[in-house]
């Protein structure tokens, strides 16, 4: 019976105690403290998971991973359990496979099981589970009690028909974000995920981040969608519906069409949107490239006053909610420069109205994003300042996905186009805001010229990049030290505000200029991003970024043409009183109660 | 309504027991480990827990309200629904429970129109289901306030009920 082919676990460079153990008969050595599930996975065998997340601590709340350990009377979680030296693991026997069945059944008895209308057909994780187990027969009865489906949030849905109770939203939204919007409640069989009281998403300090909608593995948790409103104005021939992409998107688009993850898809989805019909193709690195003239001048006018230090970027909307309520005291350091799509949108009914001689009135201005917090950020009241509302309607990579299914469009068969004129030529600078550190480093780029008159030669700042959770670097302009910080995921950003909280409590903050986002990973981790994804994958999207910016030939935001002209033609130069009504914006206070705004 | 309501443990309107909750919290302000100790005791001035007292809460030793949710809706101890002037008990033990117990439960919640751990709207009565109140021999036994009431017959329920205004 025993087979002799031996596997070796390595886990990095630390020197562990290695112990044997064998599963399914096959004999293993590996590393203390490897979980049955780790093991197993190097042998080529894989354990069924469904709560289990590669990115988040395994909690083994759902009991499928169960598997035998001789010796053992009850059956054991292979996600939590530590394979222990001399153990025999069987992770298919017939006990354990009947049990299996069984908890599936269970769960499956529990939820809302209209799959041919879910917003997860074909990328449901409980599906695909009971694909795989052989699922035919149903022994328990359905659960028909229905709940009602909460809409009160702009961003996010949550069907709690469709929840299995895996609590990686919770997770997420707790221990990741420390946002602390969603809980679990009550117990036993009446447990539920849910906001205190119940009063709803929308009625909580849910920042909108929509990390919950990448990690649940059902259609609980998913986007507030506008995707029939897009097809109404693309349909409506007296409207001229204008798009801009948001930098993380041409790395995630192609994952939606079989691609490898981190396949560049820039020039196909400029050519994807035009066959969709959308009278102008623009691109939101354009106004990333404006956001860093702004936000960079904005910096550099702070360092030499020496006023409100450091300064906080403002480009992440689930950032902002979040400051606007647990950090209300540190408004006053954040940039004021609006986020790019804010820009874009503003622009895109005064600017390009005004040089096309289109009325305002009949542009409808879509956003493609990576996020879900930007449909709350498109519907703050303060963003009119075009006279309209500035963005229209917000889709995510995954909206997008869908619409372009649905048109019958094949990305990978896409040739490569440019963005339009006069909102859509950017720079490398531009293309790496939708990695973490990607700001700071494209505000570094031009802040240096700003100061010194002089380029930066070396224009790889290597320290910001990556997914540490905090990154710190020291930059000479000219003699003056800068320190600058990073943060992505709330958080690492709630470690980092602290810390200037209390820094500035003393008198003195360490740093000058601090960039935050509040997804991991930053924007190629957002919550509108495709599902199934995992950090890794965010990895590889942000090294695509950064790929794309050493292939551009301009790679300073100050270098654009299109914002040279635009400051030109219109603006008069960054931080004019035009940019200011236009570019710029304000923030509130919020409760940590339901985030609704607060008198001061 | 409910700035009316007299409450059971002090006699006193819901707003005049605000200013009793602020101390307490005073006394465990910024400390997250205290929330059951601080819930029992605001659920002693209050008589259950309301959403607002949950907020003050939430705010005052530095917790999400979430996390105040989580914990009054795990412990069965916590109650969100106002208690009536007249509890009553009905056990759910193992001897009344065979004895016929859910019968008596289900004769009141008609009766009354409320579901376990509810209140009438009047605040009369509030409804809960307890485990063995140590009256086997008595089965199925249920309490009114002090008063055990033993072999309860969901016939005579109806004007055992009313007796208490």
């Amino acid at each position: 019976m025993l087979n002799n082919q031996q596997i070796t676990i390595q886990r990095g460079l630390k020197k562990q105690k290695m112990e044997k153990a064998r599963i399914n008969n096959i004999e293993i050595e590996f590393d203390e403290g490897t979980t049955i599930l780790d093991a197993a996975k190097t042998l080529g065998i894989n354990i069924p998971t469904l709560c289990h997340h590669p990115d988040l601590i395994p909690t083994g709340a759902c009991g499928v991973c169960v598997v035998e350990v001789e010796g053992l009377p009850t059956l054991t979680r292979a996600c939590t359990t530590p394979l222990e030296k001399g153990w025999n693991v069987q992770t298919n026997s017939a006990r354990v496979r009947s049990t299996r069945k069984e908890v599936v059944e269970l769960i499956i008895s529990d939820h809302d099981m209209d799959c041919l209308t879910c917003i997860k057909n074909g990328k449901c994780e409980l599906q695909e589970l009971a694909a795989n187990l052989g699922i035919r027969d149903l022994t328990y009865p359905k659960f028909t009690d229905k709940k009602p489906i909460d809409t009160t949030s702009v961003s996010i849905v949550r069907d709690p028909n469709k929840c299995i109770l895996c609590g990686r939203c919770v997770q997420v939204c707790t221990e990741i974000q420390t946002v602390n919007a969603l809980t679990f409640a009550e117990r036993s069989s009446e447990t539920v995920i849910t906001t205190a009281s119940g009063e709803g998403m929308g009625n909580s300090p849910c920042v909108n981040c929509g990390q919950c909608t990448v990690y649940c593995p059902v259609g609980a948790l998913y986007e507030n969608s506008s995707v029939e409103a897009v097809w109404e104005a693309l349909n409506n021939p007296d409207k001229h519906v204008v798009v801009q992409e948001a930098p993380a998107i041409r790395a995630m688009l192609g994952e939606e069409f079989g691609m490898e993850p981190g396949t560049l898809v820039a020039g196909k989805m400029h050519a994807a949107l035009r066959r969709l019909k959308f009278d102008a193709v623009f691109d939101t690195n354009f106004t990333a490239d404006l956001t860093i003239l702004e936000e960079g001048t904005e910096v550099v006018e702070r360092i030499k006053a020496g006023k409100d230090l450091p300064v906080i970027t403002s480009c992440s909307p689930g950032w902002i909610k979040f400051m606007e309520t647990f950090y209300p005291h540190l408004r006053k350091h954040v940039s004021t420069a609006k986020s790019p799509q804010q820009m874009f949108g503003t622009l895109s009914k005064t600017y390009y109205a005004e040089q096309k001689g289109i009325a305002p009135e009949k542009i409808v201005s879509v956003s493609i994003m990576p996020c879900t917090a930007k449909k709350f950020e498109a519907l703050r009241d303060e963003m009119k300042d075009s006279g309209f509302q500035d963005v229209d309607f917000v889709l995510t990579t995954r909206e997008l996905a869908r619409m372009l299914k649905e048109a019958g469009i094949d990305l990978k068969a896409m040739p490569d186009e440019p963005a339009d004129d006069p909102l859509g030529e950017y720079t490398g600078a531009a293309t790496i805001f939708g990695a973490t550190g990607g700001v700071m480093e494209a505000a570094l780029r031009s802040a240096y010229f700003l100061v010194t008159g002089r380029e930066l030669e070396n224009l790889d700042i290597l320290s910001v990049r990556g997914l540490k959770g905090r990154k710190e670097a020291e930059v000479d302009v000219d003699g003056i030290k800068l320190k600058v910080a990073v943060a992505h995921g709330l958080g690492n950003a709630r470690k980092l505000m602290d810390k200037v909280s209390a820094q500035l409590a003393n008198g003195k903050c360490e740093y000058h200029f601090i960039e935050v986002m509040a997804c991991p990973g930053g924007c190629v981790g957002g919550g509108g991003q495709p599902w199934g994804s995992d950090m890794a994958m965010r990895a590889r999207r942000g090294q695509t970024l950064y790929q794309e910016d050493k292939s551009l030939p301009m790679r300073r935001s100050h270098e654009n043409p299109s914002v040279k002209a635009i400051y030109e033609k219109y603006l008069g130069h960054p931080y004019s009183e035009k940019s200011h009504h236009l570019l710029h914006t304000h923030y509130f206070k919020r409760s940590r109660i339901d985030g609704k705004v607060v008198e001061d | 309504m409910d700035g009316e309501h007299q409450c059971l443990c002090a006699q006193k309107s819901e707003e005049e027991l605000y200013p009793e909750l602020d101390k307490i919290i005073d006394e465990h302000r910024g400390k997250p480990e205290d929330l059951i100790m601080v819930l029992h005791k605001a659920q002693n001035l209050f008589g259950y827990l309301p959403r607002k007292v949950q907020e003050k809460v939430a705010l005052g030793l530095n917790v999400s309200l979430n996390e105040v949710y989580g914990v009054i809706t795990f412990y069965a101890f916590f109650t969100t629904v106002p208690k009536g002037r007249h509890s009553i008990r009905v056990c759910l033990g193992t001897a009344c429970y065979v004895r016929g117990g859910q019968g008596v439960i289900e004769k009141i919640k008609k009766d009354l129109g409320i579901k376990v751990g509810g209140t009438t709207e009047d605040r009369r009565y509030s409804l809960d289901v307890v485990r063995c109140i140590g009256a086997c021999g008595l089965a199925p036994a249920m309490l009114i306030n002090d008063d055990v009431y033993a072999r309860a017959k969901p016939a005579k329920l109806t004007e055992i009920v009313e007796k208490y205004e």
